[in-house]
């Protein structure tokens, strides 16, 4: 779909419309056992407040938190690479890979080994990379990319992932109950990590403090991968540091409950030193991000924490698909952050929102999410070709918002309206967003409040 | 220049201004810890089973496993057939079928119980056995993850892990499956 607007894209995914639904309202019961469980806590605003303000500080004292990490993870025997760009990032692991001979590779779930495209990178050389997070594994069966950063196939119906695993792995053909697919990846994905060699893993979290790193899992593929295997490469995007072992008080409390409603997760692994006998590395990797930390207006974006919750909630994710976005991280965040790596090729998603600002209402490290992509599109409206009908949505939206009280009465009316509309009206047939869209959750706080503020500023 | 030089330098260039580093937060005790701690741990797809003795443990293994089956302890009083100590390559850790193992402290917010590298000897173990089993203390109990990362110096082990259920997934159709690759079942024995 290269080249693709991302309604061109959507209108792809929307065209069966009962699995547009289903999407959707699948989605939309991840989100309600969100607010469940932070309902559940009485402090998660408290959480919130803290999450945003220790990522704020590790932004703003990026690079002695890194020199602080790389001499505690020396000191503890961990081998520290770093790597500009994506290029470099995957000539590390292949150099690792190499120097120690390594013939199976198990990798756990990494979003940045995927936006460096290092599966690709490594079967180029001759290499066959497993991935073993359940999601994964279907996907890359299918030779597909992740649709969602937690839930990685969660566009696939389980027909669909019973005819993949009939064909890859030889399960019963129309079989597709869960747990029979399940117990089928169970006995071949076992037989993976007792070959393996070396296991990759990402990073949820680095300690400055001490040196090491929290991988957070449900199914213990990352354990039961880098136990077992001599090497063990951690790759870890820059801003995944936070300052103290403390911090994950806070963001273990966070994470888990903003991307599916749990707790925790079931497995959350801290690695501080190599087992006897075996190896550690660490590659620390740029590809952008320092160049997001010059961005004023989108530096919060690096805050992320990948709990995948904004995407959950997006009623325009929920209804056009991962796919949509054609970017490694799609959804809300995927669509501040990807436009910064790539203006031209990413210039129609910050287009793909509502604004209703619900991105920016569940997320667990506060970013302005919604306010970001309002910003893109000025950015983009001013350097690129928009097409003409959204041009004219930003100049209408100009308008209103430079008349503070129209904006009201039309903010109160439309208010009133998206609870009371039926959906043959809010399908709008001139909505810019493509067609199978009805309006978003009311924002609890208005549009408006963010653009004074940003006025003022 | 190298990478880290190129990459502490762009850092420099574009470091936003300074915020402060936030107060570590605490929050007051909260009574009732087991009973919060058995819906924290059914919550992730554990068992909670308040038990008088190592005795009762004992019993229930012998009750629901085999004695052809690999059973490794790691708690004294209660009986293994596989030497976990004299083991030097993780991978004959294959075909445990249980694992019993004392973990450090639990939380009730979550059922998390925190279990250090020289509980479990080797690191696979509690994730390679069809079964795990984890005897804790109920003295050890604590209301949240605040309390105890305020307890539990993470970087002294190793490794060292939060279980805070069996091994699950669901990734397909978001349908609730236990047993993804690691144990089936998660039993945590709770002692006075
Ligand atoms: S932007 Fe916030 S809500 Fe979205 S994935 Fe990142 S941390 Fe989660």
């Amino acid at each position: 779909m290269k080249g693709h607007t991302h309604a061109q894209a959507a209108e792809e995914f929307i065209k069966d419309d009962a699995r547009t639904h289903w999407h959707d309202e699948t989605l939309w019961h991840v989100r309600q056992k969100r607010d469940l469980s932070a309902q559940g806590i009485p402090e998660w605003e408290t959480l919130r407040d803290t999450a945003s303000a220790a990522k704020n500080y590790v932004l703003s004292h990026l690079g002695e938190l890194l020199e602080q990490f790389e001499s505690n993870a020396l000191a503890n025997g961990v081998e520290v690479l770093w790597a500009k760009d994506a290029k470099e990032h995957n000539d590390h692991v292949y150099r690792i890979l190499q120097e120690n001979k390594v013939a199976n590779i198990v990798k756990s779930k990494s979003i940045l080994t995927e936006e460096c495209g290092l599966n690709h990178y490594l079967e180029d050389k001759g290499y066959e990379v497993v991935d073993t997070d359940l999601g994964e594994r279907i996907i890359q069966f299918a030779k597909q990319a992740p649709s969602h950063i937690v839930l990685p196939a969660i566009h696939l119906k389980k027909q669909d992932i019973g005819e993949i695993f009939h064909k890859h792995i030889g399960t019963q053909e129309g079989a597709s109950d869960p747990k029979y697919l399940t117990e089928a990846a169970r006995q071949h994905l076992r037989k993976k990590f007792i070959e393996a060699n070396a296991a990759i893993t990402g990073v949820n979290f680095g300690i400055a403090e001490t040196g090491g790193f929290v991988v957070c899992t449900n199914e213990g593929n990352a354990d039961m991968g880098t136990h077992l295997a001599d090497i063990h490469i951690a790759c870890m995007g820059i801003e995944k540091l936070i300052p103290r072992a403390a911090d994950l008080g806070v963001f273990l409390r966070l994470l888990a409950r903003s991307a599916t409603g749990q707790s925790i997760t079931n497995y959350s692994s801290h690695f501080h030193r190599p087992a006897q006998g075996k190896k550690m590395y660490i590659i620390l990797v740029d590809n952008g991000r320092t160049e997001q930390l010059g961005r004023e207006d989108f530096k919060n974006s690096l805050k992320c924490i990948r709990c995948g919750a904004c995407m959950n909630t997006c009623p325009i994710y929920r209804r056009s698909g991962g796919y949509s976005y054609n970017s490694t991280v799609p959804g809300p965040i995927g669509s501040i952050l990807s436009p910064g790596k790539d203006l031209k090729k990413y210039s129609t998603l910050p287009f793909a929102s509502t604004l209703c600002g619900s991105c920016s209402d569940v997320c667990p490290v506060k970013i302005n999410i919604h306010e970001q992509l309002y910003k893109w599109r000025q950015v983009i409206t001013e350097n690129t070709d928009v097409d003409a009908s959204k041009k004219l949505a930003m100049k209408v939206a100009g308008v209103t918002f430079g008349k503070p009280v129209l904006y009201d009465l039309a903010g109160k009316m439309a208010r009133t309206a998206l609870r009371i509309t039926p959906d043959s009206l809010v399908y709008s047939s001139i909505n810019v967003w493509g067609k199978h869209r009805d309006l978003p959750q009311v924002p609890k706080e208005s549009f408006k409040e963010w653009y004074k503020k940003n006025r003022k500023s | 220049m190298s990478s880290k030089a190129a990459i502490l330098a762009a850092i420099q260039k574009n470091k936003p201004s300074e915020t402060p580093l936030p107060a570590l937060l605490n929050f007051p005790d909260q009574p009732d810890l087991v009973e919060k701690y058995q819906k924290g741990l059914s919550g992730n797809g554990g068992k909670l089973i308040e038990a008088g003795s190592l005795e009762q443990v004992q019993q229930h293994i012998s009750e629901n496993f085999a004695e052809d089956q690999l059973i490794a302890s790691l708690v004294d009083g209660i009986k293994g057939n596989v030497d976990v100590q004299q083991i030097s390559d993780p991978h004959d850790l294959e075909h445990v079928e249980l694992a019993i193992l004392k973990g450090e402290l639990g939380v009730a917010e979550n059922g998390a119980i925190w279990m250090p590298e020289e509980n479990v000897v080797h690191r696979v173990l509690p994730f390679i056995a069809q079964h795990l089993i984890i005897i804790l203390k109920e003295n050890t109990l604590l209301t949240n993850m605040h309390q105890a990362y305020d307890q539990v110096n993470v970087s002294a082990p190793g490794y060292g892990v939060f279980i805070a259920g069996p091994s699950k997934t669901a990734d397909i159709e978001q349908s609730l499956v236990i047993g993804a690759h690691g144990p089936r079942s998660l039993t945590v024995f709770l002692l006075k």
